[in-house]
């Protein structure tokens, strides 16, 4: 279980260091060190079980239902990552307390890059795949965010965008891999799918996954043609340089093809790409990295180049390629950070990193300088360095890797051509920092730093060095239980980790690319050193420049699609919809519809079509009405409204004909009070009425009308001419007195079957309320209606005075009924709301009716007049509402009910009799409440508007006035 | 009965999309409106037409669902209304806002000139 802590340290450090306050120092540099170092030190206590070849094992269970397990497996591979990412998490971790300047915001650094370690551990120690692509992910993002870390730069933000499209889009196509090697394999665990390692390569599917699989390990590895996020990621402070960029997160991706080695290694299609990937990665690398300005960009393709070599190793598909491989991850994660701390510390101390402006450097710090110098040198793989070691394995397995004499002939002349490259840049980085003379002024005088900056390079440094003296020693065992653990049972290649081997082929192509390295060196030299001479031959090949175009691309043909099938126009969008609307309807309707006039005609009740009649006059006169007589429009889509309410009651549906009453009221009036706020529109002001466009526009909608109303028609007439199907009626009719206790139907079914339905619908109320509260707390009435209308001004029309008993004038008579109304209203209301369970009524419309009797008060004695007296505070009605509603349903639970059942009690008492209570009166209060708060927020809300724009003109006064003073 | 009452849900449904496509934001209110209710009796006619049998349950009688409209539209139809109320409220509020930020009650916001 303590393998568990390993992986929740970073994460819980990360969390903490976030939390610090952004000035605190060293604390959160203290917490990272000490996480790191307890994630390395509880590593350490396994390395006996490593030796001795275990396999440590932890699972919880993740997602049972799909047979995931949240495991971490610890074996000798990636024990030896998992201690290269603690360890060298903090030396940088010390490193970063130095190098970042205190006006940064220093724990929030520190925070990212302990989530990053803990996404790094958790790649490492996955135990099954699907867990692994989560926590690749987590590196992609986390580097992102330390790429970015400097947010206000724009190379910055740049470098960070496209490392993350990359190598999030690759974790995307690995993710797609994985699933398929899970699903041959018949599970995500990596024990059972190394153990299904012959039936994968064998499946139809192996060249697909392996490909995805692929895409996902070079785009993180930043293998060639994806190659070109990882000079543009060089924008990050150089700690997360050093740290991500050429230790830890870009060997995720060579990691990961040494974890599946074993399963998919061994093809021909295997060693086609994944050495072709990697040749191209270590040429193109070293040759780009020959021509950078920028320090870091000199190392970040050699990083590249570096990566591309391991990628090599591990496509010849030959054992001891691998143990070159790994060799290499370790040897490289050494010498490479170490640099990146060097080129840091120059760029701290002089505060330029331009290989153009540079020179000289050693007189003024001569320990960097020593520290640079042995770390190139294992670059370049001088001898006595860990670099030359595994350069030596990867010279001779160049030799012997391909059976096709062109192979044999092709791939150590180009691991000649490749080091020959390499040891060029390795001199210029050296020679044109650290000596010569600078062409010019420094930003700064350099000189040595601090000691504590000093040390975690030159530990590397020493690792270096003990690694290319000792190997058998030092590295030796861990490079043999790592590479054990990758072949998982099979034969162990044999390999000697001797520094001289006797004067064999691979020191000779050692001896050749050094003097070839250093005779291009010399040449460029004299050169000067000339850009942009060579590199014209790889900008056609730019990913970057790829990358742009169809980033640019993408966007361009996303915005065409969208003009081309879309507008920004309300009118065109809801024209499409009709018409997609019709045709979908249509397809349904058209050739079922049967007629029978005769019988039909006959059918009809005078009344009811009388009452259509006006029904229909009232919807055509609205229509045309709407544009300039609003008032008669609004009157008319009322009167079509109770048409509707008598329909209901005449099919049997009083409950619905009382709602629709009900809301018919309020809706009106509180359309009335809108009107208010519109333009004024005369029919004579618009001259372009009549043109062509127009009378266009208005004979299509014409016809999108008819068609639509036509079409809903045939549709009723279709369903309502077939016979009902059975549904669930029966159920619910026979349920409905027995179960739900009331001989209302309809209600039963809106408190009790589907009480939860109405208790969501009741929520979706208050929000809309609360909603249209504060959108009008932030309303800013149209000019020409902030002053007073003409009616208004009318000295004979005077405002009622909130002081007065009653209202004068001519509101008296309407006043004293209105008062009369409010205690009729409420209990009416009452009445509705406490009979809704077994007859027409209920919470809607009680609390409707109620609604109405306020807003008569509001309207017949004025709002200032009612407010004095009365304050109805909507709010408390809403809340209290939900929470009567809510209270109901939660009562169950004390019967052991399931939520919103209905709990009867039918207590016997003296005089009053039997007594049906029931839990559902007290959830249809809370449709009560919250109807009326609703309702009523709505209304004053908007009715206080026009209080506003009195005050409005005054105010705005004052605030002319304020501001001149100012 | 079923005919008339198809040609009424026609009758608003064509009213309603009519106005709905117009310019100004008050016809595409109402338009919404009468919209709404040509929805709600469609939703309700899918119960049937029935006269004089409201689904109200007469204790002394064993029920059974042919004695009674549907009620589970009605149910459905009921809610419907209120919420109806709510969301045109809303859209006023949005109209009134709309025309308060922009200077017209076009549904664009912008005047078009034509």
């Amino acid at each position: 279980m303590t393998l568990y802590l390993v992986l929740l340290l970073p994460f819980v450090g990360a969390l903490g260091a976030g939390l610090l306050r952004a000035t605190a120092r060293n604390v959160e540099a203290w917490l990272a060190g000490v996480v790191a170092l307890s994630c390395a030190g509880i590593l350490a206590t396994y390395y006996p079980d490593m030796a001795a070849g275990r396999v440590v094992q932890v699972a919880v269970d993740w997602l049972p239902q799909y047979g995931l397990t949240f495991g971490l497996r610890l074996d000798g591979y990636a024990w030896m990552f998992a201690m290269l990412v603690t360890v060298i998490g903090a030396l940088v971790v010390v490193y970063a307390r130095y190098y970042m300047s205190p006006a940064d915001p220093v724990p929030r650094f520190f925070s990212f890059l302990l989530a990053f370690m803990g996404s790094m551990l958790g790649v490492v120690l996955s135990g099954n795949l699907i867990q692994l692509v989560m926590f690749w992910e987590l590196t992609s993002f986390t580097s992102f965010v330390l790429i970015a870390y400097w947010y206000h730069r724009t190379d910055a933000r740049a470098g960070a965008r496209m490392a993350l499209t990359v190598t999030a889009a690759g974790g995307m196509c690995l993710l797609a891999g994985v699933l398929m090697m899970g699903h041959i394999a018949g599970s995500y665990d990596l024990d059972r799918v190394l153990a299904a390692a012959d039936t994968i390569r064998a499946h139809a599917l192996y060249p697909w996954l392996l490909t995805l699989v692929l895409l996902g390990a070079f785009t993180k590895s930043a293998q060639f043609p994806f190659h070109f996020w990882l000079p543009r990621a060089m924008a990050a402070p150089t700690p997360v340089s050093s740290y991500l960029h050429s230790a830890t997160m870009v060997k995720a991706g060579v990691f990961l093809l040494a974890r599946l080695w074993p399963i998919l290694s061994g093809t021909d299609l295997w060693f086609a790409i994944v050495c072709s990937a990697g040749l191209a990665s270590l040429l193109v690398g070293a040759y780009a990295a020959t021509f950078q300005r920028d320090m870091k960009g000199v190392l970040a393709y050699s990083t590249i180049s570096h990566l591309g070599l391991i990628t090599l190793l591990l496509g010849m598909n030959s054992t001891l390629a691998l143990v070159a491989a790994v060799f290499h991850m370790l040897n490289h994660a050494t010498f490479k950070a170490s640099l990146f701390m060097a080129a840091g510390i120059v760029d701290h101390e002089t505060g330029t990193r331009d290989l153009k402006r540079l020179g000289g450097l050693y007189h003024a710090m001569p320990i960097t300088a020593t520290l640079a110098m042995v770390a190139a040198a294992a670059m370049a793989g001088v001898p006595l360095l860990n670099g030359f070691l595994s350069k030596e394995m990867f010279f001779a397995e160049t030799i012997f890797a391909g059976e096709a004499l062109w192979l044999r002939i092709l791939l150590p002349a180009t691991a000649i051509l490749a080091g020959m490259f390499s040891v060029a840049y390795s001199a210029r980085f050296i020679r044109q920092v650290f000596f010569g003379t600078a062409p010019g002024e420094l930003p700064r005088t350099p000189h040595e730093p601090t000691r504590w900056m000093l040390l975690p390079s030159a530990t590397l440094v020493l690792l270096c060095l003990l690694v290319g003296m000792l190997p058998g020693r030092t590295i030796g065992p861990v490079l043999d239980l790592a590479t054990r653990a990758i072949l998982n049972g099979e034969r162990m290649p044999v390999y000697s980790l001797k520094v001289w081997h006797g004067l064999n082929m691979p020191l000779l192509m050692s001896a050749a690319a050094f003097i070839g390295g250093l005779a291009i060196h010399a040449w460029l030299t004299r050169l000067g050193h000339p850009e942009g001479v060579l590199t014209p031959l790889f900008r056609r090949f730019d990913g970057k420049r790829a990358f742009s175009i169809l980033q640019v691309r993408l966007t361009r043909g996303a915005t065409r699609l969208v003009n081309g099938i879309s507008s920004t126009r309300l009118q065109t969008q809801l024209a499409l919809i009709v018409v997609a609307v019709i045709a979908a309807a249509s397809v349904a309707t058209l050739g079922q519809l049967k007629v029978d006039l005769m019988t039909e005609l006959a059918q009809i009740d005078p009344a009811f079509a009388l009452l259509w009649v006006v029904g229909a006059a009232c919807a055509i006169g609205a229509a045309l009405q709407a544009k300039f007589h609003r008032l008669a429009a609004l009157i008319m889509v009322g009167c079509a409204g109770l048409v509707t309410s008598l329909t209901f009651a005449w099919f049997s549906a009083p409950d619905l004909a009382l709602t629709q009453v009900s809301v018919e009221v309020v809706t009106t009036v509180l359309l009335l009070l809108g009107l208010r706020w519109m333009p004024k529109r005369l029919a004579m002001e618009l001259r372009n009425r009549d043109t062509m466009r127009a009378r266009v526009r208005r004979v299509r909608d014409a016809t999108l009308a008819i068609v639509a109303g036509l079409g809903m028609a045939m549709l009723a007439y279709v369903v309502l001419t077939q016979p009902a199907g059975p549904g669930i009626r029966d159920f619910i009719v026979k349920n409905a007195l027995p179960g739900g206790g009331g001989h209302n139907i309809v209600n039963v079914i809106l408190v009790d079957f589907r009480g939860f339905d109405t208790f969501g619908e009741i929520t979706v109320l208050g929000i809309v309320a609360l909603t249209i509260y504060k959108l009008l707390r932030r309303f800013r009435p149209a000019p020409e209606v902030m002053t007073s209308s003409a009616q208004k001004r009318d000295p004979a029309r005077e405002l009622p005075d909130p002081r007065d008993p009653v209202p004068k004038g001519v509101m008296l008579v309407p006043a004293i009924i209105g008062r009369l109304l409010l205690p009729m209203a409420g209990v009416v209301s009452v009445f509705f709301l406490l009979r809704g369970h077994n007859a027409p009524g209920g919470g809607f419309v009680g609390g409707l009716v109620m609604a109405t009797g306020f807003i008569a008060q509001y309207l017949v004695n004025g709002t200032l007049w009612v407010e004095s007296r009365l304050r109805i505070h909507p709010q408390y009605w809403i809340a209290g509402g939900l929470l009567c509603a809510a209270g109901a349903g939660c009562l169950a639970w004390f019967a052991s009910l399931p939520f919103m059942s209905a709990i009867v009690w039918e207590p016997k008492l003296p005089l009053l009799g039997k007594l049906h209570l029931s839990s559902v009166l007290v959830f249809d209060l809370g449709v009560y409440l919250l109807v009326v708060g609703t309702t009523t927020l709505m209304l004053i809300a908007l009715a206080h508007q026009s209080l506003r724009s009195h005050r409005r003109p005054a105010e705005a006064e004052e605030m002319t006035s304020v501001r001149m003073v100012r | 009965m079923e005919l008339i009452y198809s040609l009424a849900v026609g009758i608003f449904c064509a009213c309603g999309v009519w106005l709905l496509l117009r310019p100004r934001t008050f016809q595409v209110i109402l338009g919404l409106a009468l919209l709404s209710y040509a929805t709600n009796l469609f939703i309700f006619a899918m119960g049937r037409l029935t006269l004089d049998r409201p689904p109200l349950i007469d204790p002394n009688v064993v029920p059974d669902a042919s004695m009674f409209d549907d009620p589970i539209p009605q149910a459905l139809v009921l809610t419907a209304i209120v919420i109806g109320f709510a969301t045109t409220a809303l859209f006023l509020v949005m109209l009134i806002a709309s025309r308060g930020f922009t200077g017209t009650d076009h549904v664009d916001g912008v005047e078009k000139d034509e």
